[in-house]
């Protein structure tokens, strides 16, 4: 059954890739969506009754002196909840394709596209050692390249692909400088055999007399490649642009799992986190600057699939913050609540987007709640779940994770707690503008366009009806198993020090501490209801002063990241790529010394040899004459 | 005392190496420096051979005597197909054939 779970995905998509042409769209759309679900009900069925870990050693990979690498699963506690949130989301965007997709010509690449990459996820997610881990990382960031490119002849779509793809290696270089790190220290590469022997390894190195913290040098170089992943604050801008890509696919992977996989990587190394403080400081540091970045670009930013982006790039920044405040299980709490939630929003997303003949822009749309209220309401449930409005699923992980926050008393965890809490404010204000524009302001679209929307059909219907329960239900339901007080459920996978532990501070702070996110988000919404509806004047006229202005597009352009890069890194870059390693250095230098130079050298002595030849008989006497002295000359000496 | 006859030979020699060197007017010269230097290197071998009693040195003379019979017999040959064609015997235009 274990083996069945990671294999069927890759079966399936292999049969769809070679043979897509012999059973046609329909037999591609209903195998693949048929295998992901079973697999999602194995999953569901392991996640419920499973509680003990269960290892299953495949074979060996490769042998190196004492250096073992085996294929293995590994199947605990974090990799349930990995396992569930996986197949669940990608069996329901599988389903959701086949109508979403359905006048697609290529659609049995697509459904093969997202069967492999359901395939890679779960490879990462069950791996036991660091390098089967890598295998899953490349591979789901080759499965985001193929997917973003999906529509490969557009030239937005293949830059985006390839932005996706690059960013992500900066990421994994740092990844696989952190293997190298572990192998030296522990001579392995499972996790069993790291995380048991951390505490007790030698893990200093002296470099030109400093001496290192190799465990802490690792652990940021895993949060690099976790940064890349998971689009944090500086590697964040591969996300965004990922949008190119079908809606679906921007439901499953730039929303729900792929760019969970960074947080992932990092709750699965809790063990070495807890032994490297500043490891940890740097990840929250890092996570709730991402938090309150994307929460401000998201304010401002008026396409419906960006707007989503940017709440995700913000809710992973929430994720990162909890896992550098220690509390892995509330990250993970969060990971799990947060994938139901912003799939439903992309895939409603989608589906506004499907009604509309393909229009993004909501300023373009507008006035849809009389034709879509189903839709409206999912969004409207899921925007309510992505601000922490009580009772909701978001609640139960966001909130506590600000509490957290205000309940560790070190100085990064305030500054992440007061950032938390702007964003959380940020975020409910942007959901409420986003369902303003769609749905409640007037219609600004064409008539023709306005009179032909209309509800989806039941194959894009149930999968929304299904996350919709889910945001609303969910968290409540989970919320015992993974943060109740005392709950033992994750004591196998994750460690979490005992002075870092602040869950007991967290829980018995005072009510209005703990109310402050709740009012913060309440207040965002119900302002952005008001002031867009009753006072949209007001806001323009802001918008037009020259201060609100320069605010308006600082936010709208990203504060400039994307310009700075390409400005700074990406140009000078590409130019000590053209004018230095290949004018310069391959084109010059190499080929001076090299075949060039040397070619015309020979010419040149060659040449000038042979002018001596003239053709006159006494100089070729001569010649023979000074020749022959040469030859004697050492005869002559002696 | 045969010093001054190998010093005479050399210098024959020598005048006969002058001789294709500076000469760029007339093949028939060049020829003519050629056995010169035939007839150097014969008085050498005689003056050796007397020099040293032994008689292995004027055998040599004598054959080198024959071989420069027949080359100067080739050369003037070749010097007259030569002439023929090209019409002058001049060394300076002999130079048809460059590096």
């Amino acid at each position: 059954m274990y083996l069945l779970l990671v294999f069927i995905p890759m079966m399936c998509s292999m049969i769809t890739l070679l043979f897509g042409r012999n059973i046609g769209i329909q037999g591609a759309t209903k195998l693949t969506t048929i295998s992901i679900s079973s697999v999602a009900l194995i999953s569901l069925y392991l996640g419920i009754t499973q509680s003990q870990p269960v290892h299953i050693n495949l074979l060996t990979w490769f042998t190196n002196d004492t250096l073992n690498v085996n294929w293995g699963l590994q199947f605990d506690s974090i990799t349930y909840v990995m396992l569930v949130v996986v197949t669940a989301i990608s069996a329901l965007v599988h389903l959701y394709s086949t109508e979403y997709m359905g006048t697609d010509p290529h659609l049995p690449r697509f459904m093969s596209y997202l069967s492999l990459f359901t395939f890679f996820m779960l490879i990462l997610v069950t791996a036991d050692n660091i390098v089967q881990l890598f295998i899953g990382w490349e591979g789901v960031g080759t499965c985001s390249y193929l997917l973003i490119n999906y529509w490969y002849t557009r030239i937005q779509a293949n830059k985006s692909a390839i932005k996706a793809m690059v960013v992500n290696r900066v990421g994994d270089m740092a990844l696989s400088l952190a293997m190298f790190c572990l192998i030296y220290m522990f001579n392995s590469i499972e996790f069993s055999t790291i995380f048991a022997n951390i505490a007790t390894v030698n893990n200093t190195i002296i470099i030109l007399g400093l001496e290192i913290n190799l465990i802490s040098v690792t652990g940021i170089l895993i949060f690099i490649g976790a940064v890349g992943k998971s689009a944090q604050l500086t590697l964040h801008t591969w996300l965004p642009d990922a949008m190119e890509g079908p809606t679906p696919v921007s439901a499953l992977i730039h929303a729900a799992t792929m760019v969970t996989a960074g947080v992932y990587l990092i709750i699965r190394c809790s063990p070495l986190y807890e032994h490297s403080n500043i490891s940890l400081t740097l990840i929250t540091i890092v996570g709730a600057l991402t938090a309150f970045f994307a929460a401000t670009v998201g304010l401002l930013q008026n396409d419906i699939k960006r707007v989503i982006a940017y709440s995700t790039c913000s809710q992973l920044g929430y994720m990162v913050f909890a896992a550098g405040l220690s509390s892995f299980s509330v990250s993970l709490f969060h990971l799990f609540n947060h994938a139901f939630f912003k799939a439903l929003l992309f895939l409603s997303a989608g589906s506004v987007i499907h009604a509309l003949a393909d229009e993004q822009d909501f300023r373009k749309i507008g006035g849809l709640i009389s034709k879509v209220p189903l839709t409206y309401s999912l969004v409207l449930i899921g925007s309510l779940s992505l601000a922490g409005f009580p009772y909701l699923t978001g609640f139960y992980s966001k909130d506590i994770i600000l509490e957290l926050a205000y309940g560790t008393y070190t100085i990064p965890s305030t500054f992440a707690y007061w950032l938390g809490t702007i964003s959380a404010f940020c975020t409910a204000y942007y959901s409420m503008r986003l369902i303003y524009f769609t749905f409640l302001s007037a219609p600004l679209t064409s008539k023709e366009q306005f009179n032909n929307a209309g509800e989806s059909g039941i194959a894009m219907t149930i999968p929304l009806i299904i996350l919709g329960f889910a945001s609303i239900f969910i968290g409540f339901v989970c919320k015992d198993y993974f943060v109740g007080l005392g709950s033992q459920a994750f004591n196998q996978s994750i460690f979490i020090s005992p002075q870092n532990n602040a869950v007991y501070e967290a829980e018995f702070l005072p009510a209005w501490i703990k109310n402050i996110p709740v009012v913060f988000s309440l207040i965002g919404a119900a302002l952005g209801v008001y002031l867009l509806s009753a006072q949209g004047s007001v806001l323009y006229n802001w918008k037009i002063s020259p201060l609100g202005n320069a605010i308006y597009k600082f936010l709208n352009s990203k504060w400039y990241f994307d310009v700075i890069y390409n400005k700074f890194i990406v140009k000078p870059a590409l130019n000590i790529g053209h004018d230095i390693t290949y004018k310069i250095i391959d084109r010059g230098v190499l080929e001076y010394f090299g075949p060039n130079g040397l070619y015309s050298l020979v010419v040149k002595l060659s040449q000038m040899v042979s002018t001596t030849q003239i053709g006159q008989i006494y100089n070729y006497t001569f010649t023979m004459i000074i020749g022959l002295s040469v030859l004697l000359l050492p005869t002559i000496i002696n | 005392m045969f010093s001054e006859y190998i010093l005479l030979s050399v210098i024959i020699f020598l005048l006969g190496v002058l001789g294709i060197i500076l000469n760029r007017k007339n093949i028939i010269v060049l020829l003519m420096s050629i056995e010169l230097i035939l007839l150097a290197i014969n008085l050498n071998f005689i003056v050796l051979s007397v020099m040293s009693d032994d008689l292995i040195g004027q055998v040599g003379a004598i054959l080198v005597l024959t071989v420069a019979a027949a080359e100067s017999a080739i050369g003037l040959a070749i010097l007259v197909a030569y002439y023929r064609i090209r019409g002058t015997i001049a060394v300076l235009f002999i130079n048809l054939m460059k590096g």
